[in-house]
């Protein structure tokens, strides 16, 4: 297999459909097999990125939201994860369904992920310049000189000072912004059209927060990509996404535009996170918390799985099956049975 | 970098004092407590008494700190360390032989086992290590785990001899009854222990089981470190880059795996100099492992001590070798 | 000898590159005693574990009872009768001097089980302090005792086994045990030195500090029930080594002699008989085998069951 059948090979993807969404998740469902049971991490995940768009994953440890990026990556270890339904449409085209060897060209060159932890998540006995540049000798077949010119020039495109130095340091020579600056020009190498971005800011302090996250709106203007943003930070959602979806144990339970989220919640969770981020206005009253904890993958309550900790529970809300997406407004979902109260509350 | 190579210079040098000091320490306790030992070193033989003086004198028993109980003698210190590395005079042997000398003459035999040893545990360990590591929980995990321990459990002359006796002798002489195997085969790699005639074919068994239980460490070092490495949020983000999987694992994983491995091997390098000490007795290798038996069973405490000083400072030496080249494989320890 | 490193590089590579492995407690107390339990449930589920568990008790007792295992006297040998294959009387046969093999492979566990035991427990004690100190305060004991390590290291174990006892002179249980402990007490202590490391930094013993809380309460308390499991295992798989290692050090000659029983005697006095009469060799050998890889399966059991990161 030649080096530059890459781009070739792409666009002979069969039935690709541009008029399609750029990419859709429907109906997803990842179980992981575990010394402690079967731990069902997404339970029926439907999402959809138009290119241009900033879509925001939001919801707190555990929910299933970075499995559900991985997936989409195709990069879910298996064992012992295990994609048992759904199917992930980029242009149309079925990832789930497509060779490994094509599946992986898709990587990285229309699809790119960056991670949260970028100390990690680089190889520490490599330089940045090495794993900069091997996406192009690997992915284009470009030589070594070529490769390493386009890396600085990458280094450039982020916005990390004195490129042509930086570019033979190692990842633990970079502070912490920088290296998911790093992150990002690996990410972006080969003009990809989605950008799948896990907790990319948690990892990092407030006034650096603000600046990737402006380097990465900026650069999801200028490329028009699509952008997935998983978070559980509901401050940073508020500046960059254009819709969000919320996910509890492994289901999105809500669906709607940035505003329309923040001004009228249509589900009990998504309620009582709003009411529960700390507020100035509020000061000397007591802070809101939801009670109970978010269940174990392993043993999910069947009906809604926020049954035991909502204040709007009825009893069919404990029976299966689990609420479906009831349509709101166009483009606007909520799976709560009683979602009329909740939005009409406010 | 250069930093942390001072720093490690400067750190070897009272260690390589240290250990002379506690080897010096030790041997003039010793004759404090029990008198001059070069009368008893001779047994039941009557040497004459000028023989005796000039080797007390040689090796300098004769100094009057050694009367006292517990005394560090530091000057008698001192002189020996002048002697050790002014004149590389490391001590004699009952003849008046120097150290030296002995051990110029066994050092090629014990290079020989040490390097055969050394390959097999870096090929098959290293190879076995990745292979189970790999396949955590398959079939070959389990069969690397199971002989891995196996290996570690059997002491080294255990095994010696059970392959000296079976392969050796039993299955050498089978050999040696064909007439249309050649000779370098059957009675050199086969021979029951070290012969004259192949000095190299009759030591690669004896390096193959000298490098067995040092194999089977490298192999549990390298499957753990693969194991642990492969679930490594780089590995990840190598995934997400569209890498082929031979990539991610042959340059990424492995690349990161192998540093604690190397290092280790290393490290073994200079244990195994020491360890060879029961294989090539039992092949009866001309090496030093056997002088320094040999000598400790005569009772020849100088010799034993010569060579254990001379090993110990190789031995300093390798580790400080193995640290720089840490260094080199690690880019995060160079800016400690 | 390789045996020591084998047994610091079988706990996980700690002996080239020390690594933090500290398990990290979420709320001090609480989450170590929780480790401990789910390791004790996970060990006892660990059918490797039992066995090889069993396996100790049984020799264990064989040491401590030996009356319970055999009424024949070891000491009662008749050279008449040397060298005779397993029977109905003698059911392992008898050695060259003619003594029942089985009451001298039943005795010979004491002295094999007991120095390994002592030494073991003076690595424990001696190592374990000296990591603990030099881990938690740093500086310049840290780097004293550093050094003091480095020259135990830099003696190859069987050579300085070999030194030792040349000079000693005297071959004991107690002088075997002194040797091994002078040897093998530095890979202890750094394994204790890199795990005190790593669990100083951890949140929660700045906020005991903070709180006034003194060095030895800090040291004892809070840092040693975090630390102690690698040292445990290293500790479990070195009872095995040492076992291994007095029988080498028997076989070279400088080990125990001849009027004393172990394993390592047996095997050392009738290596040459392994052609013609195998069982000569094939039972003290099976026993010490045994006994090695009981402990050292056991020590990888621990490992396993006290390793959060496999939760």
């Amino acid at each position: 297999m030649t080096k530059t059948d890459v781009t070739a090979s792409i666009d002979a993807l069969p039935d690709l459909d541009h008029s399609a969404p750029l990419l859709q998740v429907k109906d997803l469902h990842v179980e992981f097999r575990t010394r402690n049971g079967l731990a069902h991490a997404v339970n029926g995940v439907n999402l959809s990125l138009q290119a241009g768009e900033s879509l925001a994953i939001l919801g707190e440890s555990g929910c299933g939201k970075s499995v559900t990026a991985q997936a989409i990556m195709g990069i879910i270890d298996s064992p012992p994860g295990y994609i048992t339904q759904g199917e992930i449409l980029y242009r149309g085209v079925d990832l789930l369904k497509l060779p490994e060897a094509q599946r992986r060209k898709v990587r990285a060159n229309k699809i790119a992920m960056i991670f949260q932890d970028a100390l990690s998540a680089l190889n520490p006995v490599f330089t940045v310049g090495f794993q900069l540049a091997e996406l192009f000798r690997k992915h284009r077949g470009m030589s070594r000189q070529e490769s390493r010119q386009r890396a600085i020039e990458l280094l450039d495109l982020v916005k990390i000072p004195a490129a042509k130095q930086r570019i033979n340091d190692y990842p633990h020579q970079f502070s912490g912004g920088m290296r998911q600056r790093v992150m990002i020009a690996m990410a972006l190498a080969l003009d990809p059209e989605v950008l799948v971005a896990d907790e990319p800011t948690t990892a990092l302090d407030v006034t650096v927060q603000a600046q990737i996250m402006a380097l990465l709106a900026e650069l999801q203007r200028e490329r028009n990509m699509g952008l997935i943003l998983i978070t559980h930070d509901m401050g940073v959602v508020a500046d960059v996404a254009d819709r969000i979806s919320v996910m509890y144990a492994g289901r999105v339970i809500e669906e709607a535009g940035v505003h329309d989220i923040y001004s009228t919640p249509a589900h009990p969770y998504t309620k009582a996170l709003l009411q529960s981020i700390p507020r100035i206005d509020l000061k000397g009253q007591e802070l809101h918390v939801i009670k109970g904890l978010p269940p174990a993958l392993t043993d999910i309550p069947a009906g809604c799985s926020f049954n035991p900790r909502c204040g709007y529970v009825q009893d069919v809300c404990r029976a299966d099956p689990p609420p479906p997406r009831y349509p709101v407004a166009p483009g606007r979902t909520s799976a709560c049975h009683f979602w009329k109260e909740v939005k009409g509350d406010e | 970098m250069g930093r942390y190579i001072i720093r490690r210079l400067l750190q070897f040098i009272p260690t390589a004092l240290g250990t002379m000091l506690l080897l010096h320490y030790i041997t003039s306790l010793a004759i404090q407590f029990s008198g001059n030992p070069v009368r008893a070193l001779f047994g039941d033989r009557q040497p004459p008494p000028a023989m005796i003086d000039a080797i007390t004198k040689r090796l300098g028993y004769d100094d009057p700190c050694l009367d006292q109980k517990g005394s560090l003698c530091i000057k008698l210190f001192g002189e020996r360390l002048q002697s050790v590395f002014l004149h590389f005079d490391f001590g004699i042997n009952l003849r008046m032989r120097p150290v030296t000398d002995l051990v110029a003459e066994a050092i090629p035999f014990t290079l020989k086992i040490v390097l055969v040893a050394i390959i097999f545990e870096a090929v098959v360990g290293i190879a076995a290590g990745v292979i189970a590591g790999l396949r955590g929980g398959s079939f070959s995990d389990y069969l690397v785990k199971i002989s891995t321990v196996f290996l570690i459990s059997v002491p080294i002359f255990v095994l010696g001899i059970v392959v000296r006796e079976y392969v050796g002798v039993k299955f050498g002489n089978t050999l040696r009854g064909q007439d249309w195997i050649p000779d370098v085969i059957s009675s050199g790699v086969f021979a029951s222990g070290f012969k004259l005639e192949y000095p190299f074919a009759s030591l690669i068994i004896p390096g193959l089981v000298l490098g067995a239980t040092s194999l089977a460490t490298t192999a549990r070092l390298t499957r753990t470190s693969i194991m642990e490495n492969i679930r490594a949020d780089y590995v990840r983000t190598a995934k997400a880059k569209g890498l082929a999987n031979k990539r991610v694992i042959g340059v990424h994983t492995l690349r990161n795996s192998l540093i604690p491995v190397i290092t280790y091997l290393g490290v073994d390098l200079g244990a195994l100099m020491g360890g060879a000490v029961v294989t090539e007795t039992i092949f009866n290798v001309p090496g030093i492992g056997r002088l320094v038996t040999q000598a400790a069973r005569t009772g020849e405490a100088p010799v034993v001590i010569g060579v254990v000083t001379m090993l110990a400072l190789v031995f300093l030496v390798t580790n400080l070798i193995v640290d720089l080249l840490y260094a080199v494989l690690d880019p995060r320890i160079r800016y400690e | 000898m390789s045996d020591l490193t084998s047994a610091a590089a079988a706990v996980g590579g700690e002996a080239a590159a020390p690594t933090p492995t500290g398990p990290a407690p979420a709320g001090k107390k609480e989450a170590s005693a929780s480790l401990w339990a789910d390791a004790r449930r996970q060990l006892v589920r660990d059918p490797v574990f039992v066995v090889a568990a069993i396996y100790i008790l049984l020799v264990t007792s064989m040491a401590l009872f030996p009356w319970l295992w055999t009424r024949t006297d070891p000491r009662a040998c008749d050279v008449k009768f040397h060298r005779t294959p397993p029977n109905a009387e003698h059911i392992f046969g008898t050695n060259i001097l003619g003594c029942d093999y089985y009451a001298f492979n039943v005795y010979g566990a004491r002295p094999s089980l007991a120095i390994a035991i002592l030494a073991t427990t003076g690595i424990v004690v001696i190592g374990g302090l000296s990591g603990l100190l030099a881990g938690y305060f740093g500086g310049w004991v840290d780097a004293i005792i550093s050094r003091i390590m480095d020259i135990f290291f830099s003696l190859p174990f069987l050579l300085g086994a070999i030194v030792f006892l040349v000079v000693v002179k005297d071959q004991t249980i107690f002088t075997l045990a002194f040797v091994l402990v002078l040897l093998a007490w530095p890979t202890i202590a750094r394994i204790m030195r890199s795990s005190v490391i790593s669990s100083k930094n951890l949140d929660y013993v700045h906020a005991a500090k903070a709180v006034g809380a003194t060095n030895g309460r800090l040291m004892f308390r809070h840092i040693l029930p975090n630390a102690i499991a690698p040292m445990l295992v290293y500790a479990t798989i070195t009872l095995g080594s040492f076992v291994s290692a007095e029988a080498t050090l028997t076989f070279l000659g400088v080990g125990l002699q001849a009027p004393a029983q172990s394993w390592g005697i047996a095997i050392a006095q009738h290596q040459v008989y392994f052609l013609e009469d195998p069982w000569l060799l094939l039972f003290p050998c099976g026993l010490l085998v045994g006994t090695v890889l009981s402990f050292i399966l056991m020590g990888d059991a621990l490992r396993d069951a006290l390793d959060p990161k496999l939760r």
